[in-house]
């Protein structure tokens, strides 16, 4: 009984963790987007004329959204027209179930791992469900029976598929240094060290990897050096039809995405949760010299530093995307298609080459 | 089953799982041949792939199941939709094609039913064994692939290979002509 309730809690506090970070990361947009262009962002939103930076900016747009008129075209597929949206946020929001926090934690004689479902298969499940989310665009294209829609409901299915290929292949390098598809021993594996000094982080093992990684996984999001499928401003996307809270969970899949690339990003190529030299125990360092500390506290630190990695990758990949005007779309799938691919596939070559002769 | 024994759950449950996630396999490929328009039937379609993927599940196969949603259901599905969607079939075929269609189709199917029956006696004996360690782990499988069955295996790809250069070269010739 007593798991089952430490499973439903996880449970909860993991997605609260995940949409509450969500919600804020449109904030975090407007806010550094702003900042890149000096301006001030959103800072109206208060209560009781209180405004910390905006920050219940997000609060007003889930209500704005929540009160506005849920309107299905008459032309449209009205069951998967309604459906569609809810496919791609559910399974965006599964993936977190196999991210680790941290390592286990010890309380009243229960270890309780950091971490919802510890799958075996924990890349092909992030995977299966990444590829699935691929539904709610192609659906939602069609059924809202327009053509404009429709050629958004393909040119983004067209992209997922096409990086799906180069996440798929870039990971391979991976799993080649790492023997595992399990993500709590892809962080296990990363808490050595190399040299006696440099933590045994993916990056510094997988660099070419980590690159093709991250360009295929930003693809994955759709957001804009790639963001063909959804065109905001000028060309017509697969959600044109939409309106209110389903467009709004369309855009909160997209931050969605984001938040979840930056967490693979930290699990595979960023040691997860470890902090450089902490270990169990507390620090030690290279230079000789300990900090032991008390398990409560190494497990904080492994929670923030997790969550610091995290909030890196979501600041930088908000960066990149108010840096870099959009593709156009043949060099979109030239890109995929004739550099990431060949590049991966090069990468798992001398990935095996250096094995091999490291013995 | 395998899976009851690994994580000590009720057998109860497990034959519960499978029942409901039968009648959805069953039920979404009867739906499936059932409905007119062709881009409903492929959703139908993907429908059933995930009710295999549970079944594999259920059968301590995660492998395989999270293999059969990355590739049926989330890439080969999609193009097939993609296509379906793009040509947007409507009108049904004349009526002197129907029959011939209607024969043709009839006999493929006997021999599709012949070749399945005859597969599946084969097995029969076996059904109790499934679950072990190898059909479960990546490792174990990959293994296989690339020792005992490594001929079938490549054999199985250049087929693929071949099928994809067929289709380029007949897209191909359309557009020069």
């Amino acid at each position: 009984m007593t798991e089952i309730i430490i499973v439903l809690v996880k449970i909860i506090f993991a997605m609260m963790w995940f949409l509450v970070l969500t919600l804020y990361l449109t904030w975090a947009e407007r806010k550094e987007s702003a900042v890149m262009q000096d301006r001030v962002g959103a800072n109206r939103a208060n209560i009781m004329g209180v405004r910390i930076l905006g920050l219940f900016q997000p609060l007003a747009d889930a209500i704005k959204m929540f009160f506005k008129e849920d309107f299905t075209p008459p032309f449209s597929k009205r069951f998967l027209h309604n459906l569609a949206p809810f496919i791609s946020f559910f399974f965006s929001l599964v993936t977190v179930a196999t991210i680790p926090f941290g390592d286990v934690l010890r309380i009243g004689g229960k270890t309780i791992r950091l971490q919802i479902l510890d799958l075996n298969i924990a890349i092909l499940f992030v995977f299966a469900m990444l590829s699935l989310t691929i539904y709610g665009v192609v659906i939602s294209g069609w059924a809202s029976n327009s053509r404009w829609t429709l050629l958004g409901g393909l040119r983004g299915a067209a992209q997922l598929i096409s990086y799906e290929v180069a996440l798929g292949l870039s990971l391979i390098g991976l799993v080649m240094v790492f023997p595992t598809l399990k993500f709590s021993a892809f962080v296990e594996y990363q808490g050595g060290l190399l040299f006696g000094w440099l933590p045994k982080w993916g990056i510094f093992l997988q660099p070419l990897g980590f690159l093709i990684f991250f360009i295929a996984a930003m693809a994955e999001s759709e957001r804009v050096p790639f963001d063909l499928p959804e065109g905001e401003s000028e060309i017509v996307g697969f959600f044109t039809e939409y309106g209110g809270l389903k467009w709004g969970l369309y855009m909160f899949t997209d931050f969605m995405k984001l938040l979840l690339i930056s967490c693979l990003l930290t699990t595979f190529f960023f040691g997860g949760y470890h902090l450089p030299w902490l270990y169990a125990d507390g620090f030690h360092f290279p230079w000789g010299g300990t900090w032991l500390l008390p398990h409560g506290i190494v497990v904080l630190f492994q929670v923030l530093a997790f969550n610091l990695k995290v909030f890196f990758f979501c600041w930088m990949q908000i960066l990149i995307r108010w840096t870099y005007p959009r593709f156009r779309y043949d060099q979109l799938m030239d890109f995929g298609w004739k550099l990431l691919i060949p590049l991966s596939l090069f990468n798992i070559i001398a990935t095996a080459v250096i094995l091999k002769i490291l013995g | 089953m395998a899976l009851c024994q690994k994580y000590n759950l009720p057998y109860k449950m497990q034959e519960f799982l499978f029942f409901i996630l039968a009648i959805i396999c069953v039920g979404a490929v009867l739906a499936m041949i059932l409905t007119k328009n062709p881009a409903y039937s492929a959703l139908w379609l993907v429908l059933a792939f995930l009710g295999i993927a549970g079944i594999f599940g259920l059968l301590d196969a995660p492998f395989i199941a999270a293999i059969q949603i990355i590739i049926y259901a989330g890439a080969i599905m999609v193009l097939f939709i993609f296509v379906i969607m793009m040509i947007d079939v409507r009108k049904g075929l004349s009526p002197e094609k129907k029959k011939w269609t209607l024969f043709l189709s009839g006999f493929l199917g006997l021999v599709l039913l012949f070749e399945l029956i005859t597969a599946a006696t084969g097995v029969f004996s076996q059904l109790k064994t499934v679950g072990t360690e190898n059909i479960g782990s990546p490792a174990g499988l990959g293994r296989l692939l690339f020792t005992d069955f490594l001929y079938p295996f490549e054999i199985t790809s250049v087929l693929i290979i071949a099928a994809l250069v067929g289709a380029i070269v007949l897209a191909k010739k359309k557009e020069n002509e």
